[in-house]
């Protein structure tokens, strides 16, 4: 922890690495314990209904064939053993065969990861691009008709259940308006991952007509209350004495509102990115399922309705640990932005 | 939860007493337009689900393959309406199911935020009062909660133990201990040290009785708020996992259920099987945030008056 007046002899540069470094480790280390209890969490939830067996055999299973399995898989070991054991596979990247497709739980998640990452992005791009101007514009006319009906507008998109947005956009948007296609996907992160990049781009504007709608979907929960939250960030910043400042200067108010209130207002939004990844993340699984979109998503609905628990089980560790990774790499980055986050 | 605040102190003073929180409450919620709106919705939707059984048309599972699809007004020979909101894909009343999916919302919602809220303070005024491994203890765990999205923990524990009413809540109510705790045990920090507490104490109170008696009363306004919030983001995600078939069984209707069974007739372009539950959950959660917002504001004592 920083200690008052140790540092104050050292210089900038050398001070600032200190407490940098520091912090990131301590983050590191956090993130490692956390990656433990998700896995801790994942293993003993496996094991909340008794003996888990019964999930890797049909329901035909003789007694003799349930016995084999169980001492195959390891059930028949005490449990520390067995959470040893699945640490161990997690780590070769081992999360159990698929029940019904007979293939590595792990490899049919990292297949449809690319797809669910793409309406993951997307639904992040739309929910901040659309939900900061509006918020200004809510802070900066406040009182008015516009902010009001901003604000409603905000408190109907939290409200509402995101697959039945899907639904109501799909029945009325996709079928009766026929303005955009109700389920289909166009790959843009993995020719790209495969090299064609070229194919990366051409893929682009198709891409984004298959993405609008489950785009907005997902991500209107989180347009909303973004800006709510630029709204009254907005307003808090607007108030401050070098607001005033600016303003007294005679400062045209559009300087003041991009230049100088703007930044400031956005402290918020950043903390909130991380969380609002692994947000809408989760909101991923019940809008592929709406959509009909080939993501991870979809394929943990499938496996709940077909009891196939190596998939349910892969997914979730891969979406917990994409979730961790990357609230590590936004602060890591916002501390960087901000010096009074690395130094608490 | 009044901070103290020295140089806003001789003003509160010359003031007259403050009227009880009941009248004030009362007096604030007939200023507002729309919590008024919103609690006559939600009293409304409490009414239906208190009073299913006597103010449902139809019997809600009876089948009727040849009434499928029937549009919402539905008129008879004679000219009467016969299906106020139409009839879903297996020629069920929807007006009645729905009706009836506002017991098991409504429950679950409340009981997911018993549940959460009994949990959630009670860690967080332990953590906050002991202090020590007690609390770090606590915050780690709360920490590794948030580190990850829980609905997919939900989703896990959901399908292993199966589907169900008391299979659900403990899950929703787990999902929301962490901002109960996180809030009380900072409450707690801050009141720990001022002297009623150390009254009480002085007095010969155990801890549990100060806990109790002295800082819980003191803790639980900000706690309500965001009870009020959890209630609506608990029916969101009870409709969430019912819509995934991860919920209550299909022969309870709920508004998720409903929702999830529409799905077949979506393609066909018949949209009141899902227009309708979906319109159901958003007013009463619409109407639980307003209700929020106006109580937060309500009870934050630097908005009052504003």
């Amino acid at each position: 922890m920083f200690v008052e007046g140790q540092g104050e002899h050292l210089a900038p540069l050398i001070w600032m690495r200190r407490f940098m470094g520091q912090y990131i480790v301590r983050r590191l280390l956090q993130s490692i314990i956390v990656i433990f209890g998700v896995t801790l969490l994942s293993f003993l939830t496996l094991h909340l209904a008794g003996d888990p067996t019964y999930f890797y055999v049909s329901e035909r299973a003789s007694e003799e064939e349930i016995n084999e399995t169980r001492i195959k898989l390891g059930f028949d070991k005490p449990l520390p053993v067995q959470y040893l054991n699945f640490l161990g596979n997690l780590a070769r990247g081992d999360l159990g065969m698929s029940i019904r497709s007979r293939k590595p739980a792990i490899e049919l998640v990292m297949e449809r990861l690319p797809a669910t990452l793409e309406l993951t992005f997307f639904a992040m791009l739309i929910s901040i691009v659309v939900a900061i101007p509006i918020g200004i514009i809510a802070a900066t006319r406040r009182g008015t008709a516009a902010d009001g009906g901003i604000m409603l507008m905000a408190m109907f998109g939290q409200s509402m259940p995101s697959f039945w947005l899907g639904i109501m956009l799909i029945i009325f948007v996709g079928l009766q308006l026929k303005w955009l296609p109700i389920s289909g996907h166009v790959a843009v992160i993995q020719p790209f991952m495969e090299g064609n990049i070229a194919e990366g781009f051409g893929n682009l504007p198709e891409a984004i007509r298959f993405l609008i709608m489950p785009g907005v979907t997902i991500g209107l929960f989180s347009l909303s209350r973004n800006a709510r939250l630029v709204r009254s960030s907005m307003l808090e910043v607007l108030s401050q004495d070098y607001v005033v400042t600016a303003r007294s200067k005679g400062l045209r108010e559009r300087v003041i509102i991009m230049r100088h209130a703007f930044r400031n207002a956005l402290i918020p939004i950043v903390t909130m990115l991380g969380l609002e990844f692994g947000f809408l993340l989760s909101g991923v699984v019940v809008t592929e399922t709406v959509f009909s979109w080939p993501g991870v998503g979809r394929l943990v609905t499938n496996a709940i309705t077909q009891r196939d628990i190596p998939v349910v089980q892969a997914s979730v560790v891969v979406f917990a640990v994409l979730f961790i990774i990357i609230n590590l790499l936004v602060d890591i980055i916002y501390a960087q932005l901000d010096p009074r986050i690395r130094l608490r | 939860m009044a901070t103290a605040n020295p140089s806003i102190a001789p003003v509160v003073q010359l003031k007259p007493p403050e009227p009880s929180v009941l009248k004030r409450a009362a007096r604030s919620l007939l200023k507002a337009k729309w919590p008024i709106l919103a609690l006559f919705i939600l009293g409304a939707v409490v009414f239906m689900a208190l009073f299913a059984a006597q103010i449902v048309p139809k019997d809600p599972n009876r089948q009727n393959l040849v009434e499928r699809l029937f549009e919402p007004l539905h008129r008879d020979e004679s000219g009467q309406i016969q299906y106020f909101l139409g009839t879903d894909g297996l020629g069920r009343d929807l007006w009645s199911r729905i009706i009836y999916g506002a017991q098991v919302s409504l429950a679950v919602g409340v009981m997911a935020v018993a549940v959460g809220g009994i949990m959630g303070t009670t860690l967080g005024i332990l953590a906050g009062y002991r202090g020590g491994w007690v609390d770090d203890f606590i915050m780690r765990l709360a920490d590794i909660q948030l580190a990850f999205p829980f609905i997919l923990l939900a989703i896990m524990v959901l399908v292993v133990l199966g589907p169900g009413v008391w299979n659900l809540v403990p899950v929703l109510g787990i999902g929301q201990w962490v901002t109960y705790a996180r809030i009380a045990r900072g409450q707690t920090i801050s009141q720990r040290e001022k002297e009623y507490v150390e009254a009480a104490r002085s007095m010969g109170a155990g801890d549990l009785r100060v806990m109790l008696r002295a800082i819980l009363p003191n803790v639980i306004a900000p706690l309500i708020v965001i009870a009020s919030f959890n209630v609506a983001s608990a029916i969101l995600a009870e409709a969430s996992l019912s819509f995934l078939g991860l919920g209550v069984p299909p022969t309870v209707p709920t508004w998720g259920g409903i929702l999830n069974e529409s799905r077949d007739q979506i393609l066909a372009g018949k949209w009141w099987p899902a227009f309708f539950p979906g319109l159901a959950i958003m007013l009463t959660v619409l109407s639980l945030n307003i209700l929020g917002d106006w109580l937060r504001d309500f009870l934050d004592p630097r908005l009052r008056g504003k």
